[in-house]
């Protein structure tokens, strides 16, 4: 009897190394910096420029508009981009779709361009939605909820931050140059959407 | 001797599994990343000669009719220049698309050249017309297994910087010996598109 369990522990080992060295890469899109989730979830919105970039749009929009725009951008996005997220977390998977990602660009960068003048409750229900559904999107792929969580809120507090620099930056802002170079960053914005959008459908 | 060979024989096997299940990703030739899509869409529009003599003169141009002309141009290019990239990238087909690139350098370098001041809009349909040729260019090269945002985002803002450099050395245009090197500079492009030119119908 003994000696049967001996032999069949190999073939065990064997079975159950091959099972663990064939695992597939997690769809949770976090990387590890080494100092928690919290730092975790904070790197990854820095290094997302399909998150960012939108973001850094509004937020030069509403910063254009005036300081009452910043001050509603700065408060609903990352309210809005924490509640998808927690709706994200506990959702099934989520695939961003890339007609949706160039139209952000697209809509964002073309209104910055442009110089559009929106209205206070259109630059509110654009955070909600621009955050809503950036959030959502990171919420499903950031993997075990305990931890998930807090790098969501890390993640949120990178919106917070990037919204009031970028914001403030701009409304400040007085020289009729500089107001032109913000503009510009928005045609170049609404510009790499359009290739997107020509990429999308290329792959499709 | 022959009882320590079956030994060797089942130590070996799981090595070797293990070896095998270790392999790492081949890094073939469409590099892949996120930084190397930027870099290649950042060095496309700056690795033509004929590309970097047009987006420049636009900055050139721009500078030389002032306001508002020095930030329509520069932003009218890109946003066109990327239509022109999305058609070539959907495979809209668009004829005589290197006639058109030295015909672009060629005019906007005469218009330098000339100082030629026509209405706001009329400067921007010939800038916005000869991007199509451009942006449709680079959409159809587009190497594979690049990061699309990074790579567009490159591309864009390499653009974008020389239009920069063109409006940066228009900055001359204040002083009178600068309007000459202007113009100089403009007879230059348009050179240069006559060359690219004769290359295409040769």
């Amino acid at each position: 009897m003994k000696d049967a369990t001996q032999s069949r522990l190999p073939r065990y080992a064997f079975v159950v190394f091959a099972i663990v060295m064939c695992a597939i890469p997690a769809k949770a899109h976090l990387n590890s910096t080494g100092m928690g989730p919290l730092y975790d979830g904070l790197m990854h919105f820095l290094m997302s420029p399909e998150d960012l970039v939108p973001v850094l749009a509004l937020a030069l929009l509403s910063g254009l508009r005036g300081a009452s725009y910043g001050r509603r951008a700065l408060f609903t996005l990352p309210v809005a981009w924490l509640l998808g997220g927690l709706v994200g977390l506990s959702a099934v998977t989520a695939t961003p779709h890339p007609f949706i990602a160039a139209g952000w660009f697209l809509l964002l960068g073309g209104l910055l361009a442009a110089d559009a003048k929106v209205s206070l409750r259109m630059t509110t229900a654009l955070a909600a939605l621009l955050g809503i559904y950036h959030g959502y999107l990171n919420g499903t792929g950031m993997g075990q909820i305990e931890t998930a969580a807090v790098a969501l809120l890390g993640l949120v507090f990178a919106v917070f931050v990037l919204v009031a620099l970028a914001a403030a930056f701009v409304v400040q802002l007085r020289a009729h140059w500089a107001r032109i170079a913000v503009r510009v960053a928005g045609s170049w914005i609404a510009a790499s959407g359009l290739l997107m959008l020509g990429w999308a459908v290329r792959t499709r | 001797m022959n009882s320590s060979r079956p030994n060797l024989l089942v130590r070996a096997v799981p090595l070797a599994v293990f070896v095998f299940l270790c392999a790492q990703t081949a890094f073939a030739h469409p590099q892949k990343g996120e930084a190397v899509g930027f870099l290649t869409g950042f060095r496309h529009p700056i690795s033509g000669l004929d590309h970097v003599l047009a987006m420049v003169a636009v900055g050139l141009w721009g500078a030389q009719l002032g306001s508002p002309a020095i930030w329509v141009l520069p932003v009218a290019f890109p946003m066109v220049m990327a239509f022109g990239g999305m058609l070539g990238l959907m495979g809209v087909p668009l004829p005589g698309i290197e006639y058109g690139i030295a015909l672009s350098a060629i005019l906007l370098g005469a218009a330098v050249m000339f100082e030629v001041r026509p209405p706001l809009g009329v400067a921007a349909a010939l800038v916005g017309f000869f991007a199509i040729f451009h942006g449709h260019a680079h959409g159809t090269e587009l190497p594979p297994g690049q990061s699309a945002l990074l790579y567009s985002m490159g591309f864009v803002i390499a653009t974008g910087c020389l239009h920069a450099l063109g409006i940066g050395i228009g900055t001359v245009h204040r002083w009178a010996w600068g309007q000459k090197l202007l113009r100089v500079a403009g007879g230059l492009v348009a050179m240069g598109g006559a060359f690219f030119l004769w290359k295409a119908v040769v």
